[in-house]
């Protein structure tokens, strides 16, 4: 699927960043998604069309534990966040939810803001359309993968 | 077969011998904890998937607390669906509205951890009960839902960091300044996906509720777990909070256990710090900072909302008028009884401070002292993000309670050892 990447250029984004404290009184996702990144950027939902990517630099999403940041992401139809690394609670919520943390050395150099990409996330190649270059990435290791196709963690377990 | 003690562990709640950092391993779960806003999600997606099952409702430990009392609307129906569940599973530690109080500073007080345990929590500072030669650690709803269905969870073995506490802590100076100063020095990244070991001889004069305090924030180094090796402290503090099951399993590092990286602190040397926006890890000695000024000052939360907390604000407020707002939270309802039997809060009071219920509250951002655009803040708390207490053009500054006694009654960045 094509996306746009919306690069920040910058370490630590935090869940707070994501989706403040402030609108945690719910686990709507709809509700949730109008707030994403509000703390970081207020136009980001506004800019963001399904499938879209976010670019970032180290440790996205330390903090706070909690879930609902990529609920809010998945949310805002986000297709995946590309970083060149990420905390470690965020990670494993990531693919709990069926979501894709891509890490990326570089991320940022190798990806501008508006850049049109195409992921595929099985062979670990990003499609930088735009300066028309094919950047590899370390895909997820196969179990990850399988309970992200499957729609998370209890979808996973369910199934078996 | 040496390993450290986050292996030892790690390997015997997976029922193996031997763990080493990197393997993948299915543990048995001692503990859950459970708060108001990362559990109803847990609860509402085992439903969805027709999980009615709790693996043991013995071995999860309820408490609303991070919106408590329930702060608005929306959070009152968080509260509803976490209380409906708590009394429909028969959880018997259950601590509604009145019981209830930050949790990582309740699940201690009220003998939910055991050394050698494993506990999970939905709540990144779950690492605080390594204080207690414990590994916990910080999980979101979906982990959380899966632990209470099936009390396993699948976790990486981390490597481990040796933080070796030297020397002794000069008068006004706290754990708090102690863990500001690792964060300093290694990065809110430094530790990511590792345990973090304290040890040393400055630990020996810290109380398990000091201790707390610097487990508490291993998370804003990034760090999987903290851990404190058992001692004649842990002891002592286990054998006055324990309740019904007062055996564990003592476990410690072995001699040529093997760490990853040793970071060396000199406690001696260590003066207060104070964390500038907009990271943990801003520390700087308050010698270089003093003098900033301030709009509010916040007291409490699961890193320093203990009665020992408490007792070191009051030593600095006693007799004295706050310059600036200042908002005293007591952790526990059991420490909120304890500070007004021992008189602590007369003196806040008399020195202008607001006593709030026990709640995480502000510190989040929640309630209960929120700031508004361009308001400064000096806090015992743990994070001080964009936005963390209220406008995301507000600023938090992460100091240790005498730190932010003193800068209250100044109303700006000032030196707690000059009161002391």
């Amino acid at each position: 699927m094509m996306s746009i990447a919306h690069v920040y250029k910058r370490d630590h984004i935090n869940t707070d960043e994501i989706i403040p404290a402030r609108y945690l009184n719910t686990d709507d996702m709809a509700e949730l998604a109008t707030h994403c990144m509000e703390d970081l950027d207020t136009e980001f939902v506004k800019k963001c069309q399904p499938g879209d990517c976010i670019v970032a630099d180290e440790d996205f999403g330390c903090g706070s534990s909690r879930e609902h940041a990529v609920w809010a992401l998945q949310g805002a139809k986000v297709g995946a966040v590309i970083a060149k690394t990420f905390a470690r609670i965020f990670y494993r919520n990531c693919i709990n939810c069926g979501f894709y943390p891509i890490e990326l050395d570089g991320a940022t150099d190798k990806i501008s803001n508006g850049d049109e990409i195409e992921v595929d996330y099985e062979k670990g190649v990003i499609n930088n359309k735009t300066r028309n270059k094919e950047i590899k990435f370390k895909p997820l290791p196969d179990f990850a993968i399988e309970i992200i196709k499957d729609g998370g963690l209890l979808n996973h377990i369910k199934k078996g | 077969m040496s390993m450290t003690i986050t292996e030892k562990i790690l390997a015997a709640a997976a029922g193996k011998k031997k763990v080493e950092p990197g393997d993948v391993i299915d543990a048995k779960i001692d503990c859950i904890m459970c708060h108001d806003v990362t559990t109803p999600p847990a609860i509402s997606m085992l439903r969805e998937k027709g999980i009615d099952k709790v693996f043991d409702a013995d071995k999860i430990v309820v408490t609303p607390d991070h919106f408590q009392p329930a702060k608005d609307i929306k959070s009152a129906e968080l509260h509803k669906r976490l209380d409906t569940w708590a009394r429909e599973k028969k959880i018997k530690n259950y601590y509604p509205v009145g019981k209830a109080g930050v949790c990582h500073a309740l699940l201690p007080e009220q003998g939910h951890i055991r050394p050698g345990e494993v506990i999970v929590g939905g709540d990144s500072h779950t690492c605080t009960y390594g204080a207690l030669a414990a590994f916990s650690t910080g999980i979101g709803s979906t982990d959380l839902a899966a632990a209470i269905a099936t009390g396993k969870l699948w976790f990486k073995v981390p490597a481990s960091i040796k933080f070796v506490l030297n020397g002794k802590l000069s008068k006004g100076v706290y754990s708090k300044d102690v863990i500001l100063a690792c964060i300093a020095k290694i990065g809110t990244d430094g530790a990511l996906y590792k345990a973090m070991e304290f040890v040393g001889p400055a630990l020996k004069d810290m109380s398990a509720e000091a201790r707390m305090t610097i487990t508490n924030m291993a998370i804003e180094a990034g760090g999987k777990n903290g851990i404190i090796g058992f001692d004649d402290v842990t002891k002592k503090y286990l054998d006055e909070h324990l309740k019904d099951k007062k055996e564990y399993t003592v476990y410690e590092s072995d001699p040529d256990a093997v760490y990853e990286q040793t970071i060396e602190i000199n406690c001696s040397r260590l003066e207060p710090i104070v964390a500038f926006p907009h990271l943990p890890s801003c520390g700087k000695p308050i010698s270089k900072c003093a003098g900033v000024a301030m709009d509010q000052a916040y007291i409490g939360s699961c890193t320093n909302g203990r009665m020992e907390d408490l007792r070191i604000a009051a030593q600095i407020l006693k007799g004295k008028k706050v310059a600036i707002r200042t908002i005293i939270v007591p952790a526990t309802p059991e420490i909120w009884r304890q500070a007004m039997d021992e008189g602590l809060f007369d003196i806040f009071y008399d020195a202008g401070c607001v006593i709030s219920a026990p709640t995480c509250g502000a510190c989040l951002g929640g309630f209960m002292g929120i700031l508004a655009e361009g308001e400064k803040c000096v806090s015992t708390t743990n994070r001080n993000f964009v936005g963390r207490m209220g406008h995301p053009k507000s600023e938090v500054y992460l100091a240790s309670p005498a730190t932010a006694a003193a800068s209250a009654v100044e109303g700006k960045l000032a030196d707690p050892r000059k009161y002391i």
